[in-house]
């Protein structure tokens, strides 16, 4: 990068003011929809469950946590959700490594692939996963090995679910880590695994870090996997919300476990902090076309064969029986139910779905909520990279670091918070002129967008932060503008996460469930709310209309997830 | 670097061009006139494009409909947001949780046209009209024809059949927490059994093996032997479904058969009964009255079988030939008062969870 000698010329340091101006900026839009549309819902929702005639219950908060009930539920959740997530990162490393350092024909592919589970809504995927572990299911056949309503089929759910988040996250950092970094250690004289331990592992530990945490958040606040698999024997605190707010309409109950959700959540975001602190290192990032290569040696062919036959058995097997199951007819395997629903459409019936519409409309919401997310969580990923604070003589900065610390942790919360909470939020909250949007199109795509900014933000982060610092400063002293900093030093090298990112929201948002089910209206249904509309009828053209509809979104996901791959400059020279 | 900013710029342009596109088709649902109707109601809602079609022509409105999740969370949702409702009219409120809904005070009183056609028993707010008579269905155990010609044994009838050592571990049903027609399973055999009895019927059905799944989609589709979708590899030839069940089954069948492959053992089925009404606080109370006309008319009634699956409340309504030939006509079914559910329902359904889940 050089710069003309007239920049360099009008060049002024920017001063420690100015810096926290631009910071308080940048954070001005992502806290402002934050406000709006979490929240303000979110308190409106809990304040009417915990406030009566004007006076605060706070002493719901003993007789609801004493009850064993709950009790219960809260020790359930807990632990389902650190086995889910050690579990996950067990088997998910490995593929994270393998798919960051290995070069294999179809690789692109199947990095789409292994990600579309994330975005099944899990009614769907629940009734997949079962033909794999359920009672006749394929393992049962063949082995008499059955999983469900046992934790162990939740278990492996939440793997089949998350696998992507770890695969994603840490191998999109693993494939730009340089590897002569850790081939230096070992001409040193450390063994290979010293210097994995010493170089790479640290490096990636902000990034093991973010998934974890990511997953346990998802398992913790799991719904569909959990009542589908486990059973009602099994619950977790987010269904416990949902039973009180949605069936018992005992909001008290469900604001008390609403908070409950909420300080935990905090916890595990504080400590994610911490670690995030603690390991944050300036890395050298190289291309990762750079960093792949062929398999050598028996060692890392065992290791890739091993990981593709995981992948095989955990996610593609229950995804194949999806689409058997699309195809099944009753008189044998056809595109009938795929047909029918092309004349499904030109059926006298508001029921009736064109897949193509309920399709578009997917699409639609899907690149509003992206755009939407892309911009509020590249926004704050920014304010929260820009170079740490100096301590003022009079610790005048103390509260602003503070504070960037906590605007951190708002962004994952809505994470932590059920669909139902929000959903029943927005609609007592977001009422009235100028803000009556409860029927207003746009709500869709901010419900979406809420979950989708979270992941715009973790995954630029890792990245954003890991970019040197003296190289902003250098562009600062030169006489670069912050904007200019942020385009000429930071933008191109986190241009792969944000398209990850990007890829990421829309994926979440086509599959989300919850929240559109809740808000979306009925001549324009998503995919998701069109394939649940007709699992919840009986009838087999019902059922293989609904499997082939997921079939489309599985494919649309997976072509979505594609694009972006491909979007990914194959020649890096000079980018970096 | 030029190439991939290019690529990014376009793919951030196509989002953005994308999303104002949608925006813009999407505009003209957001206003609100005086000559829009809005009708709330839950997932299972449907009509016939040409149906309605035909009311806006006539009335000269516009039909705006929102959906708001299952039964239960519709109607919660209507109660949060009393006093300035979604729209006009609900649709959907029923029998299990009528009495909230009034208690709450959601309905404007309004005597809809056509009401003298709606059978008396039907009429469970006769005296004030706040709410209306829609439909019905019944929830009962749906049995595998196949099964019990193969096994050469008679399928149950009754909730005290089910009881019997012949029926051990065939049965599945939903958790009452979770599931509506789990729920109605229950009241049934409150209203059988009354308040003293219910709990010894489920110990001994317990004992007798019957399983809880969490939703009907899992009890019917991946658990009952008879659901089509589930290829006979279910384990359970008796499953708690809807009496609308074995006519679905045949929905779509070339050539259509005899009979349908499933069966409702008529002796334990429990009636629900939907009811719509104009919302308090409505914006076009004039066009939501209108509605309300619309949705007691024949041309909406002979609409509701095919569409929602359930029985027409009119009884000059004709029911198609699927219904009449498939379905089973229930003479007795169960029900409870709609006060009574309210009053009890919570306790009863951590009763039940107590004493079958547990």
């Amino acid at each position: 990068m050089v710069l003309a000698r007239s920049e360099v010329a009008r060049s002024r340091r920017p001063g420690p003011v100015r810096g926290t101006a631009v910071r308080l900026g940048l954070m001005a839009v992502p806290l402002a929809f934050f406000a709006l549309f979490f929240a303000y819902p979110v308190v409106a929702i809990v304040g009417r469950g915990l406030k009566d005639g004007g006076q605060w219950q706070l002493g719901r908060f003993g007789a609801v946590l004493s009850d064993p009930d709950i009790v219960h539920v809260l020790w359930f959740t807990v632990w389902q959700a650190a086995a889910s997530t050690g579990l996950t990162l067990l088997i998910a490393l490995p593929g994270a490594y393998v798919f960051a350092r290995f070069d294999f024909p179809g690789k692109q592919l199947l990095r789409a692939v292994v990600a579309v589970p994330f975005v099944l809504p899990t009614v769907v995927v629940g009734s997949a996963f079962l033909a794999l572990v359920g009672r006749g299911g394929l393992l049962d056949e063949l082995w008499g090995v059955r999983l469900d309503t046992s934790v162990w089929a939740i278990l492996l759910a939440h793997v089949f679910f998350n696998y992507a988040v770890v695969v994603r996250t840490v191998g999109g950092l693993w494939a730009q880590l340089d590897p002569r970094q850790e081939e230096a250690a070992r001409m040193l004289g450390a063994g290979r695994f010293a210097a994995w331990r010493r170089v790479t592992l640290p490096a990636l530990g902000p990034a093991v870090a973010a998934a974890a945490l990511m997953v346990f958040l998802f398992t913790f606040t799991s719904f569909g996997a959990v009542q589908i698999l486990g059973g009602p024997t099994f619950a977790t605190l987010e269904v416990e919300i949902y039973r009180q707010t949605a069936e018992f309409l005992d909001l008290p109950t469900a604001a008390v476990l609403t908070l409950v959700q909420f300080a935990a959540v905090l916890g595990v975001l504080a400590l994610h902090a911490w670690t995030v602190r603690r390991r944050e290192t300036a890395l050298r990032l190289v291309p990762a076309s750079q960093t792949a290569h062929r398999p050598r040696g028996r060692g890392q062919w065992t290791l890739l064969w091993g990981t593709l036959a995981v992948i095989t058995l955990l996610l593609l097997v229950p995804l194949a029986v999806l689409v058997e199951r699309s195809f099944a007819g009753p008189h044998g395997y056809g595109a009938g139910f795929y047909t029918s629903l092309r004349s499904a459409a030109t059926a006298d019936s508001t029921f009736a779905v064109a897949p193509l519409d309920a399709l578009w409309n997917s699409l639609a919401y899907g690149a509003a909520a992206t755009a939407i997310a892309l911009v509020v969580g590249g926004l704050a990923a920014a304010a929260l990279t820009l170079p740490r604070l100096r301590r003022g003589p009079m610790g005048r900065t103390a509260w602003i670091s503070r504070f960037v610390r906590g605007f951190d942790a708002l962004l994952m919360l809505p994470l932590g918070v059920s669909a139902v909470t929000v959903g029943f939020g927005f609609l007592i909250s977001l009422d009235a002129p100028p803000l009556d949007l409860r029927a207003s199109w746009w709500l869709v795509p901010l419900a979406q967008a809420l979950v989708g900014v979270p992941f715009v933000v973790r995954t630029m982060l890792p990245v954003l932060r890991a970019v040197d610092g003296r190289l902003r400063e250098a562009a600062a002293v030169l006489g670069a503008s912050p904007w200019r900093v942020w385009r000429e030093v930071d933008l191109p090298m986190v241009r792969r996460a944000l398209l990850i990112a990007a890829g990421f929201a829309f994926a979440v948002s086509l599959g989300e469930f919850g929240a559109t089910v809740f808000i979306a209206r009925p001549d324009q249904p998503t995919l998701p709310v069109a394939v649940a509309r007709l699992l919840g009828r009986a009838g087999e053209l019902n059922y293989g209309q609904a499997m082939a509809l997921s079939t489309i979104l599985m494919v649309v996901c997976a072509a979505a997830l594609l694009v972006l791959e491909r979007l990914r400059p194959l020649d890096h020279s000079g980018e970096f | 670097m030029r190439t991939t900013s290019r690529i990014t710029a376009t793919a951030v342009a196509a989002a953005v061009g994308m999303s104002a596109l949608a925006a813009c088709g999407a505009s003209g649902g957001g206003s609100a006139g005086a000559k829009t109707v809005t009708l709330v109601s839950h997932d299972s809602f449907n009509v016939s494009k040409s149906v309605l079609a035909a009311f806006e022509k006539e009335s000269g409105y516009k039909v705006r409909i929102l959906k708001g999740g299952d039964a239960g969370k519709a109607v919660n949702q209507a109660i949060l947001s009393k006093g300035n409702p979604q729209g006009d009219v609900f649709f959907g409120i029923d029998n299990t949780l009528l009495s909230r809904g009034l208690h709450e005070g959601l309905f404007t009183p309004y005597r809809a046209k056509g009401l003298d056609k709606v059978p008396a028993a039907l009429q469970l707010d006769k005296g004030e009209h706040r709410v209306t008579p829609l439909d019905y269905g019944d929830i009962c155990v749906n049995y595998d024809r196949g099964y019990f010609a193969r096994h050469k044994i008679a399928p149950p009838k009754s909730f005290d059949d089910l009881l019997e050592p012949r029926y051990k571990g065939l049965l599945v049903t939903e958790n009452s927490a979770t599931s509506s027609p789990g729920l109605a399973f229950q009241l049934g055999t409150i209203a059988k059994y009354g308040q003293d009895g219910w709990q010894g019927y489920w110990k001994k059905l317990k004992a007798n093996g019957v399983e809880v799944v969490d939703g009907w989609e899992q009890a019917y589709n991946d658990r009952f032997s008879g659901s089509a979708a589930g290829k006979g590899k279910g384990d359970k030839p008796l499953v708690v479904s809807y009496a609308s069940s074995p006519p679905a089954e045949v929905l779509g069948k070339k050539p259509a058969p005899e009979e349908a492959p499933t069966g409702v053992a008529a002796g334990t089925c429990f009636r629900q009964i939907e009811f719509g009404g104009l919302l308090k606080g409505a914006k076009n109370e004039k066009g939501g009255k209108a509605l309300l006309d619309f949705l007691v008319s024949r041309k909406f009634q002979e609409d509701v079988p095919l569409q929602m699956f359930v029985n027409p409340a009119r009884e000059d309504a004709k029911v198609p030939q699927l219904f009449t030939k498939y379905g089973t006509t229930i003479d007795k079914p169960t029900t409870l008062p709609p006060e009574t559910i309210t009053k009890n329902r919570e306790q009863w359904i951590k009763q039940w969870s107590s004493l079958v889940l547990k």
